[in-house]
């Protein structure tokens, strides 16, 4: 019962790759669109504000549509990223990281924001009165006030990418191997005639995950509250 | 008013003009060494001011220098970012950084510190604001004029020119106010530091103060000398029409053990007040609020004051309510508090001789700069 079999550490695997991809992908975009709203004001910004949101409340199969229209084979980024670079994200793992970063990128952006929010600028201004360049603050003051934000955002992330279905299954499909990840390896098996069991072992092994990845988050923001 | 000395021993030019919304901030004053204070009440544009000299804000128009170094000059396109003015900066709430214990805050200022201006080391710093036992705290384990202290000590790592405390003491408690008061004095008279100390508190201002720069509404509507300022009857609605008092310089001159009195002399007098631990000779200023000061047309004679200073009345402001203001001169001015009823039954005026009682309890040790611990400079 402990010991996993074949197909669940290959799900597992994928599943971890595909999540810490998602999350290398969304952490720096979705720090610049945080710090962005956090901090800038210009007339677009309700509309990015939104646009950011979208992955929130669209139907995850929506998403998965879009993007199977921007970057499959036939898209219009998906053709030209094959034609210059030979690169295919539709149908690999690389697919679904790409799903799962967009589905987790609200996430990521809400959390990082609301620590940018936190920091009171008079900080930064002290900062700059001691000194510092602007650069020299964002490093010194900034990024390690917003530390906490940042960590919650990239583990709630990881979090959401781990448990990523709709979307992925949408744009790159639910190939063994390839684009597998433990939650469509669950639906797979519920597909099949007596999957219950090995369904049960995916599911107790994804709660496992899941409250890892919460008390880990929690663990860290108290250490940096401190 | 400012009296010009022969040489220009100004160290900060202000000429800055900066319009927020409705409000109109144009001010120019000039700041020499000690203490020069920004008086005014809270929207007088004090902190707008603060802003503007710590370059965290730019003005519409303006020059701004320090030693002839401009660090603004809107009509040369000069604008000196914040980090390279070497003015050290404390805030009214101290604003240390959260994610640093004491130690780290201070050391902040001593990594990217490169100001032109002092040069203290750090181990001296530490020992002025007796921060020794507090270095590995986090900030929010320290009470308010800890805080306030290892702001100071931040701002006296980043090598100022001068420093530009906005309101420092004006989130502490009384105690703990009348304990960075000393650290802030030792500032001005051991390290010889201008400092611009911006404060709606005119208790703080005569007793660090040199100078005084009087705000109203984005304007300064007097520079000059702290006790010319406080004798001026047409500035009183803004130096504090609640406690109008007078300013005097005074020098310790005599010390009564036996009944616990110190005598200070004046130009124009002498008085006995509650005793003060200092040596002879002592130069400081009093503070005396108007309304401690009574009037006889005759010398009192039997009375339990012993302060009885002969006067002139100089000028007589009078007001809605019923009470009235004498400007007296006794060599120096001293301005009374009495009603318009006793104007008019004394046939007070201008030229008037009158006697001019000051009990010596009401000259609390607070009404002294710091109780004459201070040597003069100048």
């Amino acid at each position: 019962m402990l010991s996993l079999n074949g197909f669940e550490i290959e799900a597992l695997r994928l599943s971890l790759k595909v999540a810490l991809w998602s999350v290398s992908l969304s952490l720096p975009v979705g720090f610049g669109v945080a710090w962005i709203l956090a901090r800038k004001h210009f007339p677009g910004k309700i509309l990015l504000d939104g646009l950011v949101h979208l992955p929130l409340i669209l139907p995850p199969v929506v998403i998965g549509y879009l993007l199977l229209v921007l970057l499959g084979r036939q898209g219009i980024i998906g053709k030209w990223l094959f034609d210059v670079f030979n690169i295919s994200v539709a149908f690999t793992w690389r697919g679904a990281a790409i799903s799962a970063s967009v589905m987790a990128f609200p996430l990521m952006v809400r959390a990082i924001r609301l620590s940018l929010d936190a920091i009171d600028p008079k900080l930064e201004n002290i900062g700059r009165t001691l000194g510092a360049g602007p650069f020299l603050v964002f490093l010194t003051v900034t990024l390690p006030l917003a530390a906490p934000g940042i960590i919650s955002g990239a583990i709630l992330a990881f979090a959401r990418s781990i448990g990523e279905f709709g979307a992925t299954i949408t744009f790159v499909s639910n190939i063994p191997g390839a684009t597998q990840t433990l939650p469509l390896a669950l639906y797979n098996l519920l597909q099949i005639p007596g999957g219950e069991q090995g369904a049960l072992r995916l599911v107790i092994l994804s709660i496992i995950l899941a409250a890892s990845a919460l008390i880990a988050s929690e663990l860290l923001a108290r250490r940096l509250k401190k | 008013m400012n009296s010009t000395p022969a040489f220009d021993s100004n160290i900060l030019r202000v000429k800055v003009k900066k319009r927020i919304g409705e409000f109109d901030l144009d001010v120019s004053f000039m700041a020499r060494q000690g203490v020069t204070a920004l008086f005014g009440r809270s929207g007088s544009g004090k902190t707008t001011l603060i802003n503007l000299i710590t370059g965290l804000s730019v003005p519409d128009w303006g020059r701004i220098e320090i030693d002839n170094r401009i660090l603004c000059d809107t009509d040369k396109h000069i604008f000196l970012t914040p980090e390279k003015r070497s003015i050290g900066f404390v805030s009214q709430e101290g604003d240390l950084f959260p994610h640093l214990t004491v130690k780290g805050n201070i050391e902040f200022a001593c990594r990217f510190g490169k100001g032109t201006g002092f040069h203290i080391p750090i181990k001296e710093v530490i020992e002025l604001l007796d921060l020794g036992f507090l270095l590995g705290r986090w900030p929010n384990t320290l009470s308010g004029g800890e805080k306030q202290r290892t702001a100071i000590a931040r701002a006296l790592l980043s090598h100022p020119r001068i420093l530009v405390m906005d309101e420092p003491l004006a989130s502490l408690d009384a105690s703990h106010k009348s304990q960075i008061l000393p650290y802030i004095e030792r500032l001005r008279d051991e390290f010889m530091l201008p400092i611009i100390y911006v404060s709606h508190d005119m208790e703080e201002v005569v007793r660090l103060a040199d100078t005084m720069v009087l705000l109203d509404q984005g304007k300064n509507s007097a520079t000059g000398l702290v006790e010319e300022i406080m004798s001026r009857a047409d500035l009183r609605p803004l130096t504090g029409r609640h406690e109008a008092s007078s300013v005097i310089n005074v020098i310790v001159s005599q010390q009564d053990e036996f009944f616990k009195l110190t005598q200070l002399s004046f130009f124009g007098g002498k008085l006995w007040i509650p005793f003060v631990d200092v040596p002879l000779g002592t130069e400081t200023r009093m503070r005396v609020r108007a309304r401690d000061v009574l009037l006889s047309l005759t010398r009192p004679k039997g009375t339990s004051i012993l302060n009885i200073l002969p006067a002139t009345v100089k000028e007589i402001i009078t007001g809605n309510g019923p009470q009235a203001e004498l400007v007296l001169d006794l060599g120096a001015l001293l301005i009374a508090s009495v009603t318009k009823k006793s104007i008019s039954n004394m046939k007070l005026e201008p030229g008037t001789k009158v006697y001019a009682m000051i009990k010596a309890a009401a000259i609390t040790h607070r009404a002294l700069g710091l109780g004459g611990l201070r040597s003069r400079r100048n």
